[in-house]
């Protein structure tokens, strides 16, 4: 399974933290991914559209075709602003 | 010769700025320490800021937070770092963020501190939720905290 977070206001508008995805073919880079997700309904699609999203794979900032497989942590969040 | 400190906390709980110097300013072959303070403040674009929440994403925030302590040392000849970031509600005036950072020299200290805190606010894992007098608003980036940060950048 890939262990799939949402953080601030992605994990407030999806109403979700925390999703187990099977990986298969079709998910094995980080944009394979957030394109699955983004299909389940005009929501998803919406939240995981934003040109502004980010992915860390592992807990790294990543490139949208990092290599994602069974077992890996990918997080989606929007631009941080801590500090 | 004692061992340096390089501290990584995120927390909750208040912070002492006194006792963070305290820890960091000890070493007699420093003869500079800067450190600087994040804070709420009760205005943000244009808007009643009354109270802001900070989340993080638990893990990835303290490696960052790591990385960019040994970037820091890898640019700068530092002896302590210490980095605090609080997490969750926080009123205004509270502090949120506590850098400090000791070095023989007050420039390799002073450029260190702004680079941590420059890198903090782009690279690090954290999210800010204002609450004000029009409810409730996830804090957009700033194009000009991605510049501070860009600075930094070697050719």
């Amino acid at each position: 399974m890939i262990n799939v977070l949402f953080f601030a206001q992605v994990r407030e508008l999806l109403g979700e933290g925390n999703v187990s995805v099977e990986a298969n073919d079709t998910n094995n880079t980080a944009e394979g991914l957030r394109a699955q997700l983004a299909a389940k309904d005009d929501k998803w699609g919406k939240v995981l559209a934003s040109d502004k999203l980010l992915v860390a794979v592992n807990q790294t900032i990543s490139s949208w075709d990092t290599p994602v497989q069974d077992g890996d942590e990918v997080a989606f969040f929007p631009p941080v602003t801590g500090g | 010769m004692t061992s340096k400190l390089n501290v990584v906390r995120v927390q909750t709980e208040d912070f002492s700025v006194a006792d963070e110097y305290g820890l960091i300013a000890a070493d007699n072959s420093d003869g500079a320490a800067v450190t600087f303070v994040g804070k709420v403040r009760d205005f943000n674009d244009g808007s009643v800021v009354t109270d802001l929440t900070l989340e993080h994403y638990p893990g990835m925030t303290e490696a960052v937070l790591n990385q960019i302590a040994a970037e820091a040392r890898e640019r700068w000849p530092l002896n302590n770092v210490t980095i605090i970031h609080r997490v969750g509600t926080m009123a205004l005036g509270e502090q949120i963020v506590f850098i400090g950072v000791t070095s023989a020299h007050r420039k390799a200290a002073f450029a260190a501190c702004e680079f941590l805190i420059d890198f903090l606010k782009t690279k690090a894992p954290f999210w800010k939720l204002e609450a004000g007098d029009q409810g409730a608003n996830w804090v957009e980036a700033k194009d000009a905290d991605e510049q501070a940060a860009k600075m930094w950048q070697k050719d």
